[in-house]
């Protein structure tokens, strides 16, 4: 076969030259992570509503999570990644000793990160905020923390059902005219006005209020600085570092196989298109940690 | 290995770009003391503006990460096309998303939404 020498091993038959396989099989790992940020985009996109809409929430559920461990982590995984670099060129360069010791060292990381994700994540566990449900208030308390219903809603008329219904909350004939089924609704009213303010929204909070504040206290985590919703915050969190840990252990397996394939001299200044792909992949899952560390931990 | 091929001129190794160690330890640097600033940034309360400059110090770091760990600086322009397209998309859904965001006012609840927060600080003064 006259095409013998332009065909080593690895060369698919497919292709004319090593180089155009490599640039090929980066071409396809490109588009993959294209995929990957579009992915993410999703995730980063329901953070960038909820953040906008309830920045409180976010700067409440920082808080819980530790700067520490997200610092610390974050450290961990760019180190890997300079050794993923590094053991690139040490590919290139035929080093197989070396490329063996820095896949070593990047699988290291990967696997320190997520020992440190692990404490992270079982301290949280064991403390009830995964999901967050701890932090999750029932419509019916919630109405109850800012809903007094033994109190008049509108002016000081009791609120009926009736009156509810038809909108004539302001007859002075309304305790009759609702008759005996008339009693006060457990129901919300429905916003009403184009800015959908509830009625009574505009009064300052009624004294009444506090003695409800002060029941909910014995109720776990009735943080009185706890904002509605906070529940949300531990939903984001967990669903976007728990996609991303989940990238991380993707690279614990593709390290270990790169690994192997290094020690048993697969790769060569020629043929190093493995390392060279599972580099850019780890490098995105750095890239992900580098935005997820500030939006949770920092800000 | 043939080298007459266009695709493989002689002047090159090969396959691919080496990017040396150097090269590879001062970006792994510049990413740690990047990461340093934006903790002790963050530790500044500068209001809104904290988010923003977290941000940028973020897209920095992702900057460098994919200049320099990724090869984008050496490699093939169309990688790179394909890449910031995607980062384009992400950014195209984000922003039709937020032109959605602070519209409502579902409830009232001060600190819950805060054009809701802003219009009863007008009408209450």
């Amino acid at each position: 076969m006259s095409h013998a020498d332009a065909h080593p091993d690895f060369l698919r038959h497919h292709f004319h030259t090593p180089k155009q396989q490599f640039e090929a099989g980066k071409l396809g790992m490109w588009l993959f992570l294209a995929t990957e940020v579009l992915l993410f985009g999703g995730l980063f996109c329901g953070y960038a509503v909820w953040r906008g809409n309830h920045p409180e929430m976010f700067k409440y559920g920082s808080q819980f999570l530790e700067t520490k461990w997200g610092a610390i982590n974050t450290a961990v995984l760019i180190t890997s990644s300079l050794t993923m670099a590094a053991a690139v060129t040490a590919a290139q360069r035929d080093n197989r000793r070396a490329l063996v010791t820095l896949l070593s060292l990047t699988l290291a990381g990967a696997l320190v990160f997520l020992g440190i994700k692990y404490i992270e994540y079982s301290h949280k566990f064991h403390e009830g905020w995964f999901p967050g449900m701890k932090f999750y208030e029932k419509p019916d308390l919630q109405h109850a923390k800012t809903w007094d219903h033994s109190k008049p809603i509108i002016g000081n008329e009791p609120f009926t059902a009736a009156a509810g219904a038809t909108g004539q909350a302001s007859q002075s004939a309304a305790p009759t005219r609702g008759g005996p089924e008339a009693e006060p609704s457990t129901v919300a009213l429905a916003a009403i006005g184009p800015a959908g303010l509830r009625p009574g929204a505009l009064e300052p909070p009624q004294p009444a209020h506090d003695d409800h504040a002060e029941a909910h206290t014995t109720h776990p985590l009735q943080d009185p600085q706890r904002p509605r919703n906070a529940h949300m915050f531990f939903n984001i969190y967990f669903m976007m570092t728990g996609l991303h840990g989940l990238h991380v252990l993707g690279g614990v397996l593709l390290l270990s196989w790169l690994i192997i394939g290094a020690v048993k001299g697969r790769f060569s200044a020629q043929y190093f298109t493995p390392v060279d792909l599972g580099g850019l992949y780890w490098h995105v899952v750095d890239l992900i940690w580098i935005f997820l560390f500030p939006l949770f931990y920092l800000i | 290995m043939t080298t007459e091929s266009p695709d493989n001129p002689p002047s090159s190794h090969g396959v691919g770009h080496i990017v040396p160690i150097k090269t590879l330890v001062a970006t792994g640097l510049a990413l740690l003391v990047f990461t340093l600033i934006t903790v002790w940034a963050a530790k500044i309360d500068l209001g809104d503006l904290n988010i923003w400059i977290a941000l940028a110090i973020a897209a920095l770091k992702a900057t460098l990460v994919v200049l320099f760990f990724m090869h984008l600086r050496y490699d093939r322009p169309f990688n790179g096309i394909i890449f910031v397209t995607s980062l384009a998309f992400v950014a195209l859904f984000i922003s039709f998303a937020l032109t959605d965001t602070k519209e409502y006012a579902p409830d009232v609840d001060t600190g819950n939404a805060p054009r809701v927060v802003e219009a009863l600080d007008e009408l209450q003064q």
